[in-house]
């Protein structure tokens, strides 16, 4: 064989995977030798190389665009903010992990190290080109994520949660492949560019559009969007807290990211055959998420569906199809991330001793018990509901305003009302913690839930004031799609 | 100040008081006094600087003044401030009626005292805001974000069904805002800004006109609140504390017509004038039903919130005739009903504190033994009915001329409200202060005590002042009247004149 022919692809552009991925191998071996008693170590560890790897991210430099590996990884301004979304959402959910599982007698050191695998599948996603590499990423994520959900694995709903997860996920993965073979059948490109150059030059035909409704059942599902949303509540509530919390926000960073990144980047030119499935996928999780959560007395199972409704906003973003629209995207997520974390700092900081509680009723008269708790509980159920000056109104306003840009009245329109009845719960946690009786108080909160709780008290309460820094980095982003 | 002008420092002052309130420490009883003093002091200094605004304030003009910009979320939505003809009495009028609230909460309040009253300084922030904005993502921002606190106030402090108004309360007024957000976002990708000063000089096509003027119409008309959206209203008013009574028919209900008039007026005078008729029609009816159902109530509260139900319903009359008249008169009956709706509220806050009802039916006689009290009640009781000398009586004089301008079938049904008010105003009058004390629990009632007499008394000086002499407020009110008038004649002739000219079609 030649050895000219023999050429090694620059691996600069993926340094936050490698980081990750090296790291990622000498905690295992560190785990390994050590043995159980190691948990606390590796927590450790798996943090700094997290945090290493968040700095490679952040020194990249966000408007530069450079593929490799033959044009299958793209680094540009987009993935780099997307990753480092996913990239906090990992460290906060080792964070608020710590305490409780020091606790539960279930610390071990497969927990980080599968948040850390988890989180390279996610990189990968965000940073995939073509069909073959996010494939390859989502099912790094998704493998690491059953494993997890299933984490406490003496108890019965937690493994139960990890089945179900486990099976439905796959099936999932299953239709984005049928989907993706259909398109690349069609096509004969798996690379987005390839795409976007093949259906330009081609009439649209039916196999490509049932590749494309594959592919966006497949994305649906790691959405949790409806009509593919069946499994968050029963996973949500099924898994250990920290679980929830990191299932909520970072797996949903890469996933929009993934969903962004296909449609926006590989189908921009049949924006008409893919629309109509984002704007009915968005209005029938809005609705869904914000009347079905009105019934529920479970805190995580409430978290579940305002997730679900809360993807539903992010999508009005997306089916606007716009540079405006995807940073409405960014800036929706950027700021869901702090206000899922936050909430679940709160709901992890409800013990008593042994006990931990996760009803809407235990919160009752928090706001007398633990004043600042409520706050910022508090600040991050009106952010969720979209009631400035929190972050929560900016977010929902940049998707909502794409959404009138692009024409798509009706659906900006079905949007704030939805967001009108989903505001009922969540002032209903404002009601339980402000106007109820005070029940004993609870303990005071780990450090580690501490840190995450403050961060994103601060992060949704000042982006409500000054968006502007966020909004120019997501228009940023947003400009390296188009 | 740091590069800010005086209306930041308005924005500024109540939440530097909030914020030392909440790092107070040490024993109940002294954190509740200093909690107190504290938010007086805040809101006498806001108020004290919004009277240097006001003694820097040229009102000759029409013109915005007062100005500030700062960069927010793009070259084209901005921190703007300013202030016209419009928005100054109106602000002075929260700054001036806040130190009334702090006061008539200083006993009627006994738990979570701190946070009642940073909840209140946030609030005035908020309102301050709204008649401050100069962009309209800025109005909206502060427009929605009284919801918060107000939600706090009623469900935390309120009566027995305060879960229920709270809700209600947050969710209609949500409800009807959310579209005018939509309504702004149509404007800014038309018109590349959401500066309200630029926007005044924008038209926007005919159609569009419409679409815009009902998503904010949406808004405004919950807000005011017309009928048949009003029934947050007496909801609200019957479970907040007096204080928060007080701030909901003094400010929160002026927001609804100030936007009609800072908005949909100028903004979309096509529309407006389309759409006329039908304020008209809900506009009478609030004036006739509502007063109806005032009549048929049995609590105090409930009986005034109905009141000003058909009040508002004479402001959106008056705004809508699209006269000077008519407009003069409705912003003025605002500055009015600011006063005197909320000063009856106070009257009502000083026998429930002492008797903890508001059923009508426990009352009577109270002559006897408040004559102060009856004095007070007499007079905001005669600018509540429009009796001349009050002022009352300015405003919807001169809403009722403006609709007889406009038509005069619509002055003839609106004359019945005035009639029907006095009737619930004076009923309600004779049967709580007249009549004889026999009700053995009012035995011993006192007469107001000092704390009261002040909070009572210029209120009643200023009822009977604006009464006599109401020039003061409509000289102000004028020059943007005058100005918004002009705008509004042009625009309709240029429409009128084009489509007489189009050939006729049909």
């Amino acid at each position: 064989m030649n050895a000219a022919q023999i050429v090694m692809p620059a691996l600069g552009p993926a340094l936050p995977e490698l980081i990750l991925t090296v790291g990622v191998l000498v905690l295992i071996l560190y785990g390994a030798f050590k043995g159980e008693r190691s948990a606390e170590g590796v927590t450790v560890g798996a943090l700094i190389v997290l945090i290493v790897a968040l700095f490679a991210v952040a020194s990249q430099p966000l408007s530069a665009k450079i593929t490799t590996l033959n044009g299958s990884f793209i680094v540009d301004g987009f993935a780099r903010v997307m990753k480092a979304l996913v990239l906090l959402g990992s460290i906060a959910a080792l964070l608020l992990a710590r305490d409780l599982f020091e606790r539960e007698r279930i610390a071990r050191f497969e927990y980080p190290i599968l948040i850390v695998l988890s989180s390279i599948g996610m990189l990968i996603m965000v940073s995939a080109n073509d069909l073959i590499g996010l494939y390859l990423g989502l099912e790094l994520q998704s493998l690491a994520a059953y494993v997890i959900a299933s984490f406490h694995r003496d108890d019965v709903r937690s493994t139960e949660a990890g089945l179900k997860y486990f099976v439905l996920g796959a099936l999932s993965s299953g239709m984005l492949l049928y989907g993706a073979s259909l398109v690349y059948g069609f096509t004969g490109h798996v690379s987005f560019p390839g795409i976007v150059t093949a259906l330009r030059e081609t009439q649209v035909g039916l196999g490509v559009v049932l590749g494309i409704v594959f592919v966006a059942a497949g994305v649906a599902f790691k959405l949790a969007a409806v009509p593919f949303h069946m499994w968050t509540p029963d996973v949500y509530e099924g898994a250990p807290t920290p679980v929830t919390a990191f299932f909520a926000s970072a797996p949903k960073m890469a996933a929009m990211a993934m969903a962004v990144r296909v449609f926006v980047g590989a189908f921009p030119g049949v924006i008409d055959e893919w629309r109509q499935i984002i704007v009915f996928v968005a209005i029938a999780s809005m609705a869904l998420g914000s009347f079905a959560a009105i019934g529920q007395r479970n805190i995580k199972r409430l978290m579940a569906y305002s997730s679900i409704a809360n993807v539903g906003y992010a999508l009005i973003g997306l089916a606007a199809g716009t540079q405006e629209g995807v940073r409405g995207v960014v800036v929706y997520m950027a700021v869901y991330l702090a206000m899922t974390l936050g909430a679940f700092a709160v709901i992890l900081g409800l013990r008593r001793g042994n006990r931990m509680f996760d009803t809407i009723d235990d919160l009752s008269g928090l706001s007398r018990t633990h004043p600042w708790l409520a706050f910022c509980l508090a600040a991050m159920m009106f952010s969720l509901a979209g009631i400035p000056p929190l972050a929560g109104f900016f977010a929902k306003f940049y998707v909502f305003a794409a959404a009138i840009q692009a024409g798509l009245v009706a659906l900006a329109v079905i949007g704030v009302v939805t967001s009108v009845i989903g505001s009922y719960y969540y002032l209903r946690i404002v009601k339980v913690m402000y106007f109820d009786e005070a029940q004993p108080a609870y303990e005071p909160l780990a450090p580690g839930l501490r840190i995450v709780l403050a961060v994103s008290s601060v992060v949704v309460i000042l982006l409500g004031i000054v968006p502007a820094p966020l909004v120019s980095i997501a228009g940023t982003a947003a400009r390296s799609l188009f | 100040m740091f590069g800010l002008g005086i209306l930041s420092g308005l924005l500024i002052l109540p939440l530097v008081g909030a914020a030392f309130i909440l790092t107070l420490q040490g024993d109940e009883e002294s954190v509740r006094r200093n909690a107190r003093w504290a938010a007086l002091a805040a809101t006498v200094a806001t108020f004290l600087l919004s009277l240097v605004a006001w003694g820097r304030y040229d009102s000759s003009t029409a013109a915005f003044q007062l100005l500030e910009s700062h960069a927010w979320l793009t070259e084209t939505i901005r921190f703007k401030l300013g202030v016209d003809g419009f928005s100054m009495p109106l602000l002075l009028l929260t700054t001036f009626l806040m130190p009334f609230c702090i006061a008539a909460s200083w006993h009627s309040i006994e738990h979570r005292v701190k946070e009642y009253f940073v909840a209140f300084l946030v609030l005035e922030t908020t309102m301050i805001g709204v008649f401050c904005a100069l962009d309209l993502v800025l109005f909206y921002l502060f427009f929605e974000a009284g919801l918060i606190p107000m939600f706090l106030i009623i469900g935390i402090w309120g009566g027995k069904r305060r879960i229920y108004a709270s809700f209600k309360f947050f969710l209609y007024t949500l409800l009807g805002s959310v579209l005018m957000l939509l309504a702004i976002m149509a404007m800014y990708w038309y018109a590349g800004t959401t500066d309200i000063p630029t926007l005044l000089t924008k038209r926007f096509p005919a159609h569009m006109q419409t679409w815009l003027w009902l998503a904010f119409f949406a808004s405004f008309a919950v807000k005011m609140p017309m009928w048949p959206v009003h029934t947050w209203l007496p909801d609200a008013h019957v479970e907040a504390p007096t204080a928060g009574s007080v701030i909901l028919a003094g400010i929160l209900l002026k927001m609804g017509g100030y936007g009609f008039i800072r908005i949909s007026l100028p903004m979309l005078p096509d529309a407006s004038h389309d759409f006329a008729p039908l304020v008209y029609a809900l506009s009478v009816v609030a004036i006739i039903y509502t007063s109806l159902v005032a009549l048929v109530q049995t609590d105090i509260k409930k009986l005034i919130a109905y009141s000003s139900v058909a009040h508002m319903g004479f402001v959106t009359l008056g705004l809508f005739t699209m006269t000077e008249q008519g407009i003069q008169g409705a912003l003025f009956l605002m500055i009015s009903h600011g006063i005197v709706s909320g000063a009856l509220f106070l009257c009502v806050g000083v026998v429930y504190d002492r008797m903890h009802t508001r059923e009508i039916a426990a009352y009577g006689g109270l002559v006897n033994r408040m004559p102060l009290y009856a004095v007070a009640m007499m007079v905001f009781t005669m600018a509540n009915v429009g009796l001349p000398g009050t002022s009352g009586f300015v405003g919807e004089f001169l809403a009722m001329l403006g609709a007889f301008k406009a038509n005069p079938m619509v002055s003839f049904f609106s004359v019945f409200g005035i009639i029907l008010s006095a009737a619930y105003a004076l009923w309600l009058f004779a049967r709580v202060i007249y009549g004889k004390l026999d009700k053995p629990e009012l035995q011993g009632i006192t007469d107001l005590d000092r704390r009261e007499i002040a909070i009572l008394a210029p209120l009643v000086v200023l009822t009977i002042y604006y009464g006599i002499h109401p020039s003061p407020i409509l000289d102000v009110f004028a020059p943007s009247t005058e100005a918004l008038m002009q705008g509004v004649r042009a625009a309709l002739s240029t429409t009128q004149t084009a489509a007489a000219a189009l050939p006729v079609a049909h």
